[in-house]
């Protein structure tokens, strides 16, 4: 490893070269500081808060959140009662870090009723429970394909659905996001709750695939 | 009126979902920012998260006409648009007062020697 500090060819000289000052980093990070910058002086924005942002969306805030409460709902009926009928209390029993008090539903997947989740608008995402929103969610074919052709959808998704389970689309807002209750896979009655929420994946809560033991 | 046949809004309702598994969360540290910025500035109140929704769409549908592909992988540019133009209608910044802070940026970048930390002056 330490041999490539040694070498001399140009394409280091170059490099070299260019560091004379800082680099100049690419256009929207330069927007972006100047927002920073301008919001921070007028006081509506700070600095440390945004940096404590970043990394909470860079290394803590996962789907683990959305697992825990799937867990938690499959082992404990009375919990799976109350989240069903109220989402976003139960979810706010867990404490769990970054929730924002968005508006949720909770949405029962069983053997006749599979739910899908998603933004036609933009890209509206439980954010504190699943974390960031994959791509493809972002992207205009899942936006606009997940209303017209939901089971064509979750087929390219690798889930091939009974003809007699029937989908629901939900189409999330800035108001009300959705979090997708798969069912409790079979062959998992020996395991507990910490174990259960290791089996919950991302994609299951938003309704593209289900869980798996 | 005479725009090239630009149409990817109706062309996605035909095109494959592109997935990549274990993809990282962002491509650059810029987008993480500047959703955090969007976080920030609705828990200070400054517009809602309806408000933000709206001009998030706004901002997609825009870049659409445009010719982006919208395939995810612009969102965080579309987030950017977004931001600006909600700071504007707010009145919380011009777009001249924008630019003049990203012209300081860009001079504090080109004076700053490498290594040393980049402030504005």
């Amino acid at each position: 490893m330490s041999q490539h500090s040694h070498s001399h060819d140009d394409s280091v000289e170059m490099a070299r070269h260019h560091h004379i000052h800082a680099d100049l980093p690419p256009d929207p990070a330069l927007r972006v500081k100047a927002l920073e910058s301008l919001l921070t002086d007028k006081g509506l924005v700070d600095p440390a808060t945004i940096d404590a942002w970043v990394e909470t969306y860079e290394s803590r805030i996962g789907p683990r959140n959305g697992a825990k409460v799937v867990a938690k709902a499959w082992v404990d009926p009375d919990y799976k009662q109350r989240l069903l009928s109220d989402a976003t209390t139960a979810i706010a029993e867990l404490d769990l870090l970054g929730s924002q008090g968005q508006h949720m539903v909770a949405l029962e997947n069983t053997p006749g009723i599979h739910n899908l989740v998603v933004c036609t608008l933009c890209s509206c995402y439980p954010l504190p429970l699943l974390g960031l929103p994959p791509t493809w969610y972002k992207s205009a074919p899942y936006r606009s394909r997940a209303v017209l052709d939901p089971r064509g959808v979750l087929r390219e998704f690798g889930l091939d659905l009974p003809e007699h389970v029937k989908i629901r689309v939900w189409d999330s807002t800035a108001e009300v996001r959705y979090l997708v209750l798969p069912e409790r896979p079979a062959g998992t009655e020996h395991l507990n709750e910490a174990q259960l929420a290791t089996l919950v994946t991302r994609n299951a809560m938003i309704g593209v695939a289900k869980v798996t033991a | 009126m005479n725009q090239p046949e630009a149409k990817p809004c109706a062309d996605a309702a035909l095109q494959p979902i592109r997935r990549v598994e274990g993809e990282p969360l962002f491509a650059e540290p810029w987008e993480a920012q500047a959703l955090a910025l969007a976080v920030a500035l609705q828990q200070a109140g400054c517009f809602t998260a309806v408000e933000w929704a709206d001009a998030l769409g706004v901002a997609i549908k825009r870049a659409q006409a445009g010719g982006d592909p919208d395939d995810g992988s612009s969102y965080y540019l579309h987030v950017l648009d977004a931001l600006e133009r909600l700071v504007q209608e707010k009145k919380i910044a011009s777009a001249d007062l924008l630019a003049a802070k990203k012209a300081a940026w860009v001079d504090a970048y080109e004076h700053t020697p490498h290594g040393k930390p980049v402030e504005l002056r």
